[in-house]
């Protein structure tokens, strides 16, 4: 393990069209964070105040479906500047309760029925500012490849603190990435 | 009854262990007398065989086509193979084309924590679907006053199909159309709760895989079957004998 800053594995989390329940899950790691506070320096996510994704991340955990422009863009600029990428919970995985409208229909028919035709909105459908949703929601693999999947809604910390674990040994010796597929039906379910 | 003449056994190797199989039987049942584990979905104890979700596959020497471990009874000194990596591989896949060709959201479902699907992903090694999902929308019929049928969480094992017409002898269920438009169906295509012929007995909830079929008011991971009821009905009908079942065998 190293002790200065500069060759510590640089750890970004990124939060997509998800609950945030990835990440609180990620915080209830709780005293396993100091341990990996050790071995990684976090330079982007919903805990930092960074504004623009950064180059040369190591390992990026992605939480959360593709369901709008700006969730498009930052995929494909966190794939560009991150070593490993991995699809983080079942949103960013299979889309999930993020997918649910996705059999409702065109984004615009969606937007005038929860917001339009609501009846105490006044007709305001958000148009700027917001993000313009996409066509349909889709899970993350769809749009950029991706080396590690870690399903669950959410996983839970044990299954987080494990798969990190893995991760972070094989980056630290330059070895392969570790098959997370074989470790049983505790560390590998949708739901 | 009269006592039974114990059959003849046949020498069978499965996965490099030489077992003896009794004559007649499957490859199913033989492997999980001697504790070979074979995934499986429309089999069910007590059931006749549907022969449908092809997740027993397993590879027989000599024969160029994989054969179902629920419907091949063995012969003698066949060289099965149960867990090879490409059965494994068309296990996934079949596996991840069931979740395409549905909608299955496990965080908002009744059956999620007791779900054979769910489960069969899981010790398959499924951790994504190469396909693209299709977000089915066949809708929800919860016109029955007790149960309640989600369509998108239906993958036409016709466990239901065959409960209430061998077990039940209602014959509520049938599954119309074919491939990927099949639809599982009361009577002729009504509402559930329409349809005379259902007697209330709840066996088709029971023995549901998935949460496709439920008790109606159940939530998010609420819904627990219990599949084992058939294999217990049938032993008492054919065999007479009605041993009674502990708590811990019946999932409240
Ligand atoms: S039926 Fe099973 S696989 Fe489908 S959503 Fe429910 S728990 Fe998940
Ligand atoms: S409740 Fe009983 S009778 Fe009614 S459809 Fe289900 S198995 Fe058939
Ligand atoms: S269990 Fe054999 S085909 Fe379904």
């Amino acid at each position: 393990m190293s002790g200065s800053t500069d060759d510590k594995l640089r750890l970004a989390t990124v939060w997509l069209g998800g609950c945030s329940g990835c990440h609180m899950s990620f915080l209830d790691l709780d005293e396993k964070l100091f341990g990996l506070a050790e071995r990684v320096d976090v330079v982007f996510g919903p805990l930092t105040d960074v504004k623009v994704f950064p180059e040369d991340v190591d390992l990026t955990l992605v939480e959360g479906a593709v369901a709008n422009e700006d969730n498009l863009e930052l995929a494909h600029q966190l794939r560009a500047n991150s070593r490993v990428v991995v699809s983080f919970g079942d949103c960013a995985v299979t889309g999930n309760v993020t997918s649910l409208r996705n059999r409702l229909g065109e984004p615009d028919e969606l937007l005038q029925r929860v917001y339009g035709d609501a009846p105490d909105l006044a007709g305001q459908v958000p148009r700027s500012v917001v993000p313009a949703l996409l066509p349909t929601v889709q899970p993350l693999h769809e749009v950029i490849p991706i080396d590690v999947y870690l399903p669950g809604c959410p996983p839970s910390a044990e299954r987080i603190g494990r798969a990190l674990e893995l991760l972070l040994d094989a980056l630290e010796a330059g070895e392969g990435l570790p098959d997370l597929t074989g470790r049983g039906p505790d560390d590998l379910r949708f739901g | 009854m009269s006592p039974r003449e114990p059959r003849a056994t046949v020498p069978v190797t499965i996965d490099g262990q030489e077992v003896d199989a009794v004559e007649g039987e499957t490859i199913l049942s033989l492997a999980r007398r001697v504790g070979v584990p074979i995934p499986t979905l429309c089999y069910l104890d007590g059931l006749s065989v549907h022969g449908g979700c092809r997740l027993c596959s397993v590879e027989v020497d000599g024969d160029p086509r994989l054969r179902l471990a629920c419907a091949t009874p063995v012969w003698q000194d066949m060289d099965i193979r149960t867990s090879t990596w490409d059965l494994q591989e068309h296990r996934r896949r079949i596996i991840e084309l069931l979740f395409a060709e549905g909608n299955h959201i496990c965080a908002t479902c009744v059956s999620s924590g007791a779900c054979e699907l769910q489960d069969l992903a899981a010790t398959n090694r499924v951790d994504h679907i190469h396909y693209e999902l299709s977000y089915a929308d066949e809708g929800v019929d919860a016109s029955h006053p007790k149960y309640v049928l989600d369509r998108d969480r239906c993958v036409k094992c016709t466990r239901c199909v065959r409960v209430c017409a061998e077990v039940e002898g209602a014959s509520v269920w049938e599954i119309a159309e074919r491939g990927g438009g099949s639809r599982l169906v009361a009577e002729m295509d009504v509402p559930w709760g329409e349809a005379s012929s259902c007697t209330w007995c709840g066996k088709c909830v029971l023995v549901c895989p998935t949460g496709a079929l439920s008790f109606k008011g159940r939530g998010v991971g609420e819904m627990r079957h219990d599949a084992e009821v058939v294999a217990f009905l049938s032993r008492a009908r054919n065999e007479g004998e009605w041993v009674n079942r502990t708590d811990e065998e019946v999932p409240s």
